[in-house]
């Protein structure tokens, strides 16, 4: 049997150590009316050949960002990934292990995920980072719910609605079951309207949520937050960003965020259609014994050796059950690994040059496709690789009509903001060559 | 938090990254910037650009190769040796699998992509919650939770949804005190306050304790079967008459589903809603951590809550359907984690209906020719036939020689063998969880026996040694609590000068 | 181990009264339960506590308590040395290991704390 080593003669030897007759009566304990007897409608199994054969023909079917130029963005990103990454990923030991509970047979992965810490302390300017959540739009979350910790009163929570869609459709969900009002700050020209956030923001809110760049690709106002929420003492700044863009951007640490987080995929992850991604979150030194998720931090063996073990595990699930912070046990462990390898071998210099080049590209891509007839850029506002062209017909039309050029435009914010039907949101990464760009162009030139 | 690392005073396994990094050392190639070059305060304003580089390592490749290598190699997987951690399923995880997940018609694949481009991912998605359906032996499911506590608190939010449709407001979940801590925390976390149950002496849910806790406040019960302790619970049908009398929904704990493939199903025992670890039960190696992936299914009376979008077949082509006024909302910002979905898929393809019966048939075996072996030189508190783990307890050796499960576990270390759940469940002293998985031979189940004995026999004669293991491992027992009580949770440059 | 001058609570806390102040701590016995104490969380002064209410929380590696307030009272002062070295409390439980000092609400109260007699027959049916 595949995967199973016992033969037929071990399991009769264990069978008569056991002094049963047969498999069937280990399963005596199941009383009969709850015993499945039918035949499971799964098909047969196959082997190694034509499994690969018939998944093979089940990828095949997809139409790929390796034939199709991919300018689409919106949360997930096409940047480069450097071979060694998935190399390091795949390696056994770092794999097959699970949660570091036994620390003197796990240091591996205990050491990887303080440095990953550490890197992502670094880009956000913040002091303390946890070892990755679920996603970008869960570590928004799980940010509103630990400023809720944070704070002993309060019940309001604000989100800016240049937050991704998704992230704030996930908020609205988890939020449902407690008596907190979620109000959304509308946009005004692409970024946070402020007069509508001064509003918004009072004695009682627990925290306000933005992203920059937004969800637009433009960068937001961020000293007016700083601002504001300085002016309310509960209020805690959160900050969802791109890692890349901290390549050139500044952290938001210097812009009194509390907590920051963001989608770490485009740190060495494939696209993968939505996941696994990972979700960092990073926060000042006082909040972390109210963070959500594992901590990794140094000590010494007995020997006086350095060494890494899970730290404040009071915090979490498996001890503090229905006080913990938060239920994640599981998290994207190896998705950080990649994220570290990545920044490991990028470097400073290295990501730097992504950030810029991402910047530049998306710049000259912005730049040309203003100047076209049938197409402008809706905003005159600073950006960093995304940006929303205004077309002249529906954004889902232009999609569909580029694929015939193998060419994977942008997204259609129609499907996800109202009235913005003729709105497509363009990201350019430091992989698409001038080329490349030049035929955007040309076709985008050719439908109009 | 902001004590700076002494590690020239200290020994070191092995340099972190950052130590090993050398001013102008480049470890990435990019092709040259192809469009006309604009100053960077042309494209952006001055006062949002980055004024200090983040202290990233400056490192050749081959430093970042040699570094994640030696460390991996730190590291105890199930592809070292047998890990029999109790309730986590560490089985072997198939090679071709692997190939599986990574190839590009897959990872190649933006989120956002038109369906008409993605329809072989959809249908493999699609394909494989109709696989867990099958299993569960309930009607609908989505695949977007990405780990088992975060199907629990989807399924606690369906939970939630579905009371309200009537126009109730329901607010507790008992939970039996054998539970794991992602059940309590979860329910909390959805919103409930908890009521513990305890368990009778055969290890099952009390059912005189259930009976006087049940009212119409009652929103949940959270439990899994076989329970953590292994054994399957003789009730269950009976728990479930009297959870849905007072109006309750049973949610069904995924994580020992490994026990019952094809011999019990969930939604036949009662359950409303059940998730499963694809990571645990289905194979997809648990990477140091996660990524994991906990999708639920759920009974037909849930199913118009489920998150959006669900994926669906028109008989033609496979769509994300996101019309279901009714959802709860999102959980994940895409479809889950996709990547870890095939996996499974390929598990379950490969295996067949036959194979996953085996993959429950040996487990069981395997579990319970281990606790045979071992129980009488450990206590075993319910001395009956487990499923697909068991429970033994150290408190002899505590209480005779004063060696806890803790050097136990560190003991195992020595040999080369990764130890079971320790201190768990809390309702046995001193707990060793042990769950063998289908994937180990009788020979390695064999070594694990002779090790176990030769501790129970070290316990008695050396005891003090014990308290000295481990001694062949990378680094030996760690001092927690000089983490915890002075936090270093990052590394700092060596300039870094403290500002307070 | 357990001082006779002192009166004990269910919970594993020990009072001294001086002048209508109670000084409050944690027994022998749970601190050696609790094991290398990593954390302390201490109330502010002015807080006011019922008897039995939670007034903080301890931590070791690997677990969590709650402090319960033996009376009901006011908090005068809080051991601010153990937010630093919270292991004081295994070190010198009855001494520097001190918690919180508070103005007595109701000192009939008091009459419900055990003598060190009882309370070691207390912890041997434990």
């Amino acid at each position: 049997m595949k995967y199973i080593p016992n033969t037929d003669e071990d399991r009769r030897a264990m069978l008569e150590s056991l002094g049963v007759e047969s498999i069937d009566d280990l399963f005596a304990s199941i009383p009969e009316e709850v015993r499945f007897r039918g035949d499971i409608d799964i098909p047969e199994g196959m082997s190694e050949m034509e499994l690969a054969k018939h998944i093979e023909g089940l990828a095949g079917k997809n139409l790929t960002t390796e034939e199709y130029c991919c300018f689409m963005g919106a949360g997930a990103y096409d940047h480069f990934l450097p071979a060694a990454v998935d190399h390091m990923v795949s390696r056994e030991e770092f794999y097959t292990a699970y949660t570091p509970y036994q620390p003197e047979v796990s240091q591996g992965t205990l050491q990887v995920i303080f440095e990953f810490q550490t890197m992502i302390s670094e880009l956000t300017g913040m002091d303390v980072a946890n070892a990755s959540m679920y996603d970008g739009g869960t570590a928004m979350m799980e940010a509103a719910l630990m400023a809720g910790r944070l704070t002993r009163r309060g019940e309001r929570i604000v989100v800016s609605s240049s937050v991704h869609p998704q992230y704030r459709e996930i908020l609205k969900t988890y939020l449902h079951g407690r008596e907190w009002d979620l109000v959304e700050v509308p946009v005004s020209d692409g970024v946070t309207d402020m007069d509508a956030l001064t509003e918004a923001v009072n004695d009682d809110t627990i925290a306000v949520l933005m992203q920059n760049p937004n969800f637009f690709g433009l960068l937001e106002p961020v000293e007016e937050f700083q601002q504001l929420t300085g002016e309310f003492r509960n209020a805690h700044l959160v900050v969802a960003c791109d890692p890349i863009s901290l390549g050139v951007i500044r952290p938001p640490a210097t812009y009194g965020a509390d907590i920051v987080v963001g989608e770490g995929q485009p740190l060495g992850n494939p696209l993968s259609f939505g996941g696994p991604y990972l979700g960092f979150f990073a926060a000042g030194s006082r909040a972390v014994r109210r963070m959500p998720a594992r901590i990794i931090g140094q000590t010494e063996d007995v020997d006086g050796r350095r060494g890494f073990v899970m730290t404040m595990q009071t915090r979490e699930q498996h001890i503090r059950r229905e006080r913990a912070t938060s239920n994640i046990c599981t998290n994207e462990g190896l998705n950080a690994l990649a994220a570290t390898v990545y920044l490991s071998l990028m470097g400073r210099q290295g990501l730097r040059e992504v950030a810029e080049q991402s910047l530049q590209k998306a710049h000259y891509a912005a730049q040309r496709i203003d100047e076209l007839p049938g197409y402008r850029l809706k905003y005159d506002r600073p950006f960093f690789k995304e940006f929303v062209v205004e077309c002249d017909r529906p954004a889902a039309e232009v999609v569909s009509s580029l694929l015939e050029h193998k060419i994977l435009a942008g997204f259609d914010l129609g499907r996800m903001v109202d009235g913005m039907d003729n709105s497509l949101l363009v990201a350019v990464t430091e992989k698409r060559t001038k080329e490349e760009i030049d035929e955007l162009v040309a076709r985008l030139e050719g439908l109009a | 938090m902001t004590e700076q690392n002494e590690i020239k005073d200290i020994s070191v396994v092995e340099p972190l990254i950052f130590e090993l990094s050398s001013p102008g050392r480049r470890g990435y190639s990019l092709p040259e910037l192809d469009v006309p070059q604009e100053e960077l305060d042309a494209l952006l304003p001055a006062d949002m650009l980055r004024e200090e580089d983040p202290q990233l390592p400056e490192v050749s490749e081959v430093d970042v190769v040699r570094h994640f290598v030696r460390l991996s190699q730190l590291n105890h997987g199930v592809d070292t040796g047998f890990y029999p951690l109790g309730s986590c399923t560490m089985k072997y995880s198939p090679k071709v699998n692997e190939n599986m997940a990574r190839l590009s018609g897959f990872t190649a694949l933006h989120p956002y992509q038109p369906e008409n481009m993605t329809q072989g991912a959809l249908q493999l998605l699609y394909e494989t919650g109709e696989y867990l359906k099958e299993l569960a032996g309930l009607p609908e499911v989505t695949m977007q939770p990405v780990a088992g506590a975060h199907g629990e608190i989807t399924g606690m939010m369906l939970v939630r949804a579905y009371h309200e449709s009537l126009g109730e407001e329901r607010t507790k979940v008992i939970i039996p005190d054998s539970a794991h801590g992602t059940n309590p925390a979860t329910a909390v976390m959805a919103g409930y306050s908890t009521v513990e149950i305890p368990s009778n002496e055969n290890g099952d849910v009390d059912l005189d304790a259930l009976e006087e806790i049940l009212d119409d406040d009652v929103a949940a019960l959270m439990l899994t079967n076989p329970s953590t302790l292994g054994l399957y619970d003789q009730n269950i049908k009976e728990i479930a008459q009297m959870i849905h009398d007072v109006g309750g929904l049973l949610y069904y704990d995924g994580a020992n589903a490994n026990a019952i493939m094809g011999y019990s199903r969930p939604g036949d025992m009662g359950f409303d809603i059940v998730h499963f670890n694809l990571h645990k039960t289905f194979s997809a190696p648990h990477g140091g951590g996660g990524p994991g992936s906990g999708p639920i299914v759920v009974s037909d009376k849930l199913a118009k809550f489920l998150p959006v979008p669900v994926v669906s077949y028109d008989g033609e082509d496979y769509y994300m359907d996101y019309d279901r006024p009714d959802s709860i909302g999102k959980v994940h910002t895409f479809y889950g984690n996709f990547g870890v979905n095939i996996k499974a898929y390929a598990y379950i393809r490969s295996l067949g209906a036959e194979g996953l019966k085996a993959v429950a048939e040996n487990a069981v075996l395997n579990a319970n020719y281990l606790q045979e072996s071992l129980k009488d030189y450990y206590h075993l508190e319910f001395d009956r036939p487990c499923m697909h783990e068991f429970v033994l307890s150290g408190k002899n050796q505590k209480r005779e020689h004063g060696v806890s499960t803790l050097d136990i576990a560190k003991a195992l270390l020595d040999y080369g063998l990764h130890p079971p759940t320790v201190y768990f469940p809390l309702i046995i002293d001193e707990a060793l969880m042990i769950e063998p998985t289908e994937t180990e031979s009788r020979q390695s189940l064999d070594e694990f026996i002779e090790a176990m004995i030769e501790i129970a026999g070290d316990a008695e004669e050396e005891p003090e040694a014990l308290h000295e293991a481990p001694i062949n491992t990378p680094v030996r027992r760690l001092d927690e609590a000089q983490a915890a009580r002075n936090p270093v949770v990052r590394w700092y440059p060596e300039d870094y000068a403290e500002d307070d | 181990m357990y001082p006779e001058e002192l009166m004990y609570a269910e919970d594993h806390e020990w009072l001294r009264v001086e002048n209508g102040i109670a000084t409050v701590g944690i027994t022998h016995y749970a601190q050696d339960q609790l094991g290398d104490l990593v954390f302390v969380e201490l109330p502010h002064i002015g807080d006011e506590f019922g008897k039995d209410d939670p007034f903080g929380v301890i931590e070791s590696v690997k677990a969590v308590s709650d402090f319960y307030m033996p009376v009901g009272g006011t908090i005068t002062e809080v051991n601010e040395e153990l937010l630093d070295a919270p292991e004081i409390i295994n070190e010198d439980p009855y001494g520097e290991g001190w918690i919180i000092k508070f103005e007595i609400t109701d000192e009939a109260e008091l009459d419900e704390l055990m003598d060190v007699d009882t309370y070691t027959e207390y912890l041997e049916d434990l």
